[in-house]
């Protein structure tokens, strides 16, 4: 059985459209779960008992279920919420594309909340005490003392987490968008050439996961010295 | 919203007759469980091994379990399970041969333990090192100048230490084994999120399916916690690490 370049090279544009939607997908996802997973961790850290709770509770619940699951859940589940929200006589059709996007927000931030919350926690009690005295209200003291440091301490970890959502993307393939893999997968089934495709897309992922890793690493022992 | 909620549905029969949903429901968590336990041994086993050579004094040995790691940690699983099941059979003729004689769930069932037990093992050679590499090196030291063989450093100083210390490592690490065999769906195994969907196709009633997975993975995700927290005391060494964490 021979290794056959040619297919891959042949189908490197339909990849290449594959690789932008996982790239598109990973930095939304990473952008949109670390904005609403820092709210989540305020909220875990808050002194309004429900709202900890609530928020324990979702981040919990998300760490607890498969990641295929939330996806299934959500990708059945919002065209139900769409049409609540528009009010529409149909669920409307919002694409497996889209779906994955939201479901991926929601799903990364409970772990970017677990991660915000350890940097919230490191950051010395009387800086927040400080801030008070100085007559800033909550949101100052956070926006302009608390997060900025965390969010700095946190750097080396939030991007070790977002290789990790890099690698989780793939499995938008249970919900047939077509990512990197999604596409590869369509191109092996359609040519019967499966060993080349997945052989090809493993190969990739390595190389660039263990470049994305290394460069971590070097930032990490940089941010160490700095402190 | 306007969903229809139906729990009887679990206690309708299903499409070929001889079953009802919530049978499906139960022999996915069945697949589930049999899946991890397999695939966690044998994680547990290479990564020990993994773990432990990558702290030995010899370079190939160190080397050899870096690239283990490396390789297996920076490939997505799911990658990864299409390797195993379609990819690797191609180049083991024996293996391709047997795959296609015998029932799909086999040939299935050897992918998914063979792609999550490896993976794991990968994550689990990474806690074992860091945990050998938290003992004082003293430790080591002091077992060579007592007279110990390397080998026998290992089995009565390092190992019985670093394993309790990374219990709490593992217990999370058991859980993504866990959560991580519903990849194995996309090769066809029926298992728990497999079962879940498939009867959503079937009734309908997606959302009571998948609610019943969601309960069911979170009281998995609950038990394996009380387990390794009680595996955890029974093992803790009094004054060290008893309190709990490292």
């Amino acid at each position: 059985m021979g290794f056959d370049f040619s297919v891959i090279v042949n189908s490197l544009p339909y990849l290449w459209k594959g690789f932008q939607y996982t790239v598109q997908l990973t930095v939304t996802a990473a952008l949109g779960g670390l904005v609403f997973g820092t709210l989540l961790a305020m909220a875990r850290l808050s002194s309004l008992k429900p709202l900890a709770m609530a928020a324990a509770g979702y981040v919990n619940l998300m760490r607890s279920i498969p990641l295929v699951l939330v996806l299934f859940w959500f990708f059945f589940l919002m065209p139900l919420i769409l049409q609540g929200i528009t009010g529409s006589e149909r669920p409307p059709p919002i694409g497996a594309e889209r779906t994955a996007i939201i479901t991926f927000i929601l799903f990364e931030a409970a772990y970017f909340c677990e991660i915000m919350r350890a940097g919230i926690q490191s950051i010395a009690r009387g800086q927040v005490s400080a801030a008070y005295a100085l007559g800033l209200d909550y949101w100052q003291a956070m926006g302009h003392i608390v997060l900025p440091q965390a969010f700095r301490n946190m750097i080396p970890v939030l991007l070790t987490q977002t290789i990790i959502l890099f690698q989780d993307t793939s499995l938008v393939y249970v919900i047939s968008a077509t990512d990197f893999l999604g596409a590869a997968s369509k191109i092996a089934q359609r040519d019967s050439r499966l060993v080349e495709m997945y052989v090809f897309v493993a190969v990739v992922y390595l190389v660039l996961c263990y470049v994305l890793s290394w460069l971590v690493k070097r930032l990490q022992s940089r941010v160490a010295v700095l402190r | 919203m306007n969903y229809k909620w139906n729990w009887g549905v679990f206690f309708q029969q299903t499409p070929d007759g001889d079953a009802f949903y919530w049978e499906w429901i139960l022999s996915g968590l069945a697949w589930t469980l049999a899946v991890s336990a397999v695939a966690w041994v044998i994680a547990l086993a290479l990564g020990s091994v993994f773990g432990v050579i990558r702290t030995t004094e010899r370079v190939w040995l160190v080397r050899l379990g870096n690239a283990w790691v490396e390789l297996f940690r920076n490939i997505p699983l799911l990658v990864q399970m299409f390797l195993w099941y379609f990819v690797v059979p191609e180049f083991v003729p024996p293996l391709k041969g047997w795959m296609t004689s015998t029932e799909p769930i086999y040939a299935q069932f050897l992918a998914a333990i063979l792609c999550l037990g490896l993976f794991t093992s990968a994550r689990i050679a990474e806690q074992v090192r860091a945990g050998i590499q938290s003992l004082p090196r003293g430790q080591r030291m002091a077992g060579r100048a007592l007279g110990l063989s390397e080998a026998q450093v290992y089995r009565h100083v390092l190992l019985p230490m670093a394993f309790r210390i990374v219990i709490p490592t593992l217990t999370s690490e058991t859980m993504n084994l866990i959560k991580n065999s519903s990849i194995a769906l996309t090769i066809g195994l029926m298992e728990l999120t497999f079962r879940s969907r498939e009867m959503g196709e079937y009734t309908f009633n997606f959302f009571e399916a998948f609610s019943a997975a969601t309960i069911i993975y979170i009281a998995i995700a609950m038990t394996a916690n009380r387990v390794m927290a009680y595996v955890e005391r029974r093992t803790a060494v009094p004054g060290y690490i008893a309190g709990g964490g490292k």
